[in-house]
């Protein structure tokens, strides 16, 4: 009760109780030791000189970084559509893996609990691992190269797109599944009537907002050899060519941008 | 035609839905099911078309024992039996006449289905049903562009391009106005006179049940209390199915200051709830 | 003959999405160029594809039998290291995306405090993780402060532009209604801003805690502290049942956060 009555009878109004209060300072105080103790790990584990050093370093960086080397630009064409084909068609490949994986996550289209929970270990084993680390695991396997990178991504974006979609399918209206199941449709059928429609502008935001997504995780799978810009960068920053390594960032940048507005416009003209 | 006996059924929560419902639907006939919310309407009429599988008991159309059926004989049986919902169901982002056809999904295979490659005589049959109902100018507006009126027409030409010999209504007219309500249960009405349907119609609204049915079934609780003709149900029978009330008033009268009352006090809660959510800081 | 008169006749197709026909087959072909072109960027080594399949089996056979114990003493500091960056990491970035929140809002905030907000919020969200890491590896050195300086920044744009972008629909009317009490910036931010958007900002804290503690295991691979780096060392040295060990550590604190994160969203609404 937050309003208590003092010996005088005036009632007092107190945000919260007194023990309730005690358990907020108290958790506040757990958190607080908690990052002290996080801290201290950090700082244990860095060399603090080169961090004294960062002033003079981060402007030294910045100092060879400028003027960009505009020239290096017209070398980057070709990377960088790799780096936007790397990112299509892993979201194509990764959608067309997801869809069906998300239908049998979905609690009301699963055709059993345990498909279930298979399907949602797949989800979630995707989205845990980094496309860098899928990245690097392929390349070992396949060899460095695109190949590696739009499977790398297409790994990624089935969680992501997965459990969205998963989501947005558990949230259908149940009355025109039902209606469709009573006209003596198959399972197929409710699906591709009763399902499908609801679903299909989610789906088709889901899956531009992962190659939006996409197109900024490309740039970086070159540096551990699958293909795209990411190799290029690599390449100057083992130079140390900072100039060229600018000119890089310019580009990613540029293109980050139009994607996402790409993608902002497109979910926006769909719902 | 449509036999019910001893159908009983449980929810898993251990709630008992219906109890040894008894009840036989001789061709043609449009029979009104009343009761208050909760008393099993919704679960009696998807018992006929196992939305509910019942728990025990026997439902028979024709000579088909419909509790026992499986996978396709029970999609089978079910295209005999048109349903229309209350919210109407339809699938809002396909258009009319997609929704309409989908009362043929039963007897079409699923690429035809999926490519919206439906034969001629279906195509012409919806094109039919529509300019029955009103609607032949709405083929290609998408479902959630008309009114609530269109939509339960457009639901019911999905039913009847089932070709159906039973209908099963749960309360078709509960989300529309009195006039638009009245409108909708003529059509019904005259579409079963039409084609000699039988239905069972749930619905709230008994001066509605008594003015379009040719029988009404009252239904408290799971168990069937009141089963006759429309003219036959009373103060005393309306005090069975719903408890006590004042039946004698004259209905829109109350129903009347109900609603003024609702329309009033709406207003009110909702500024205290601001007030609570500003201050809850 | 019109649609209508078509459907009589039993004629009837589904409206088309695009209506025109040449914008429809113009982008029919145009996907389909693309596609090929795309297509024909792969170059697949098939001879060192058949060299690596055999990799990929063992890859998949080390799942059934992940190596914990070798490799334990840089599994467990990776890890841990990896924990405390993404914790320590995502307070910082929390609290410090509150205030360029609050700037990037249009509504609460003057044109060049939202410009600048907006700026810092683009360049955040703009540039993978792991580019900004090796920005700061460069300025601060190997190990984990680098890591965690990058996943604050991260943390920075992606909380801040939510938080904004929720403070900009918020509800004006109990802002109001607070103002009008005589109420002080700051009070108006504690009673009327705050509890509309504070359940969210827990929310989406949580789930930030989460894609840093994903992050932080990778940004080990340019040399910002974390597991990335054993992880890395294990896969290139074909180690696949270190990595099968650290991948499963990886997706079971993920389940873990997501798990408890859930919980702790139900207890704030």
């Amino acid at each position: 009760m937050p309003v208590s009555t003092t010996t005088q009878g005036t009632p007092i109004w107190r945000l919260r109780t007194t023990r309730a209060q005690w358990l907020g300072y108290l958790a506040w105080l757990a958190a607080g030791c908690l990052f002290l103790l996080c801290w201290k790990v950090i700082s244990d584990n860095t060399m603090w000189v080169f961090v004294e050093d960062a002033g003079r370093q981060g402007s030294d960086l910045i100092s060879r970084m400028l003027p960009p080397e505009w020239t290096y630009a017209h070398r980057l064409w070709k990377p960088m559509w790799d780096t936007m084909n790397i990112a299509t068609l892993g979201t194509v490949l990764g959608i067309a893996m997801a869809f069906p994986v998300a239908f049998l996550a979905a609690r009301n289209t699963t055709p059993h609990p345990l498909v279930r929970s298979a399907a949602l270990l797949i989800i979630v084993s995707s989205r845990s691992i980094n496309s860098l680390i899928w990245a690097m695991l392929l390349v070992t396997i396949l060899g460095p190269g695109v190949l590696a990178g739009i499977i790398a991504i297409a790994l990624r974006s089935i969680g992501f797109v997965g459990k969205l979609l998963y989501e947005a399918i558990e949230e259908i209206h149940p009355t025109p599944v039902e209606a469709i199941s009573a006209t003596g449709a198959s399972r197929l059928q409710v699906m591709s009537y009763g399902v499908l429609p609801q679903v299909l502008p989610a789906f088709a935001g889901i899956s531009v907002y992962r190659w939006d997504i996409n197109i900024r995780e490309s740039t970086v799978l070159g540096l551990v050899g699958a293909g795209g810009i990411g190799l290029q960068l690599n390449a100057a920053i083992n130079s140390l060519a900072w100039n060229q390594v600018s000119v890089i960032f310019v580009m990613i940048f540029v293109t980050v941008l139009a994607s996402e507005w790409i993608s902002a416009r497109v979910r926006h003209a769909i719902t | 035609m449509l036999t019910l006996s001893q159908v009983t059924k449980r929810y898993p929560t251990g709630d008992r839905a219906l109890t040894d419902i008894d009840l036989t639907l001789p061709a043609g006939q449009v029979m009104a099911l009343i009761g208050p919310s909760g008393a099993g309407k919704s679960t009696l009429i998807r018992c006929v078309n196992r939305l509910v599988e019942p728990t025990s008991g026997s439902i028979r159309l024709g000579d088909t024992e419909l509790t026992r059926l499986s996978g396709r004989e029970l999609r089978r049986a079910r295209r005999a039996m048109g349903m229309i919902f209350q919210e109407y169901a339809l699938v809002d982002r396909l258009t009319v006449m997609e929704n309409v056809l989908s009362g043929r999904l039963g007897q079409v295979g699923f690429w035809r289905s999926f490519l919206r490659r439906y034969p001629a005589d279906a195509v012409t049959e919806a094109f039919r049903l529509l300019e029955r109902v009103g609607l032949p100018h709405a083929i290609d507006k998408r479902a959630d562009a008309l009114s609530g009126g269109q939509r339960q027409r457009v639901g019911i030409a999905r039913a009847l391009l089932q070709d159906p010999q039973l209908l099963l209504v749960d309360e078709p007219t509960a989300s529309l106005d009195p006039k638009t309500s009245r409108q909708i249960m003529r059509l019904i009405r005259e579409l079963c006179a039409e084609r000699e349907l039988g239905a069972i119609i749930n619905i709230h609204d008994v001066a509605l049940a008594r003015q379009f049915a040719d029988r009404i079934a009252g239904l408290r609780a799971g168990e069937i209390v009141f089963d006759g003709r429309p003219e036959a149900l009373d103060a005393e029978t309306l005090t069975t199915i719903y408890g006590e009330e004042n039946w004698g008033e004259e209905e829109w009268d109350t129903q009347g200051q109900a609603a003024d009352e609702a329309s009033s006090s709406s207003v009110e809660p909702a500024t205290r709830l601001s007030l609570a959510t500003g201050g809850a800081s | 003959m019109t649609r209508q008169a078509m459907a009589r006749a039993g004629q009837w197709r589904r409206l088309p999405m695009i209506r025109d026909p040449r914008l429809r087959w113009g982008l029919a072909l145009g996907g389909l160029v693309y596609l090929l072109l795309a297509l024909s960027t792969i170059d697949v080594n098939w001879a060192r594809v058949a060299e690596g399949a055999g990799r990929g089996l063992n890859f998949l056979a080390a799942f059934t039998q992940p190596d914990f114990v070798s490799r334990r003493g840089d599994i467990l500091d990776g890890i841990l290291e990896s924990l405390t960056m993404t914790l320590t990491s995502t307070v910082i970035g929390v609290a410090l995306a509150i205030p360029v929140g609050l700037g990037a809002a249009r509504n609460i905030s003057p044109w060049p405090v939202y410009y600048l907000c907006r700026g810092i919020i683009t360049v955040s969200r703009t540039f993978q993780e792991i580019i900004i890491a090796i920005l700061f590896v460069v300025m601060f050195g190997f190990g984990p402060l680098a890591g965690m300086i990058t996943l604050a920044f991260a943390t920075i744009g992606f909380m801040a532009k939510l938080l904004a972008e929720d403070i900009e629909d918020l509800d004006w009317r109990q802002v109001e209604a607070v103002r009008a009490t005589g109420a002080s910036w700051w009070q108006t931010m504690n009673h009327a801003v705050q509890p509309q958007v504070m359940p969210r900002l827990i929310g989406l804290s949580m789930y930030r805690l989460d894609i840093n503690f994903r992050e932080s295991a990778v940004i080990g691979i340019v040399g910002a502290g974390g597991i990335g780096a054993t992880l890395n060392t294990s896969i290139s040295r074909y180690e696949y049942d270190t990595s099968a060990a650290i991948l499963l550590i990886i997706i079971a604190i993920v389940l873990l956060c997501e798990y408890s994160s859930s919980h702790v969203r139900r207890w704030t609404q």
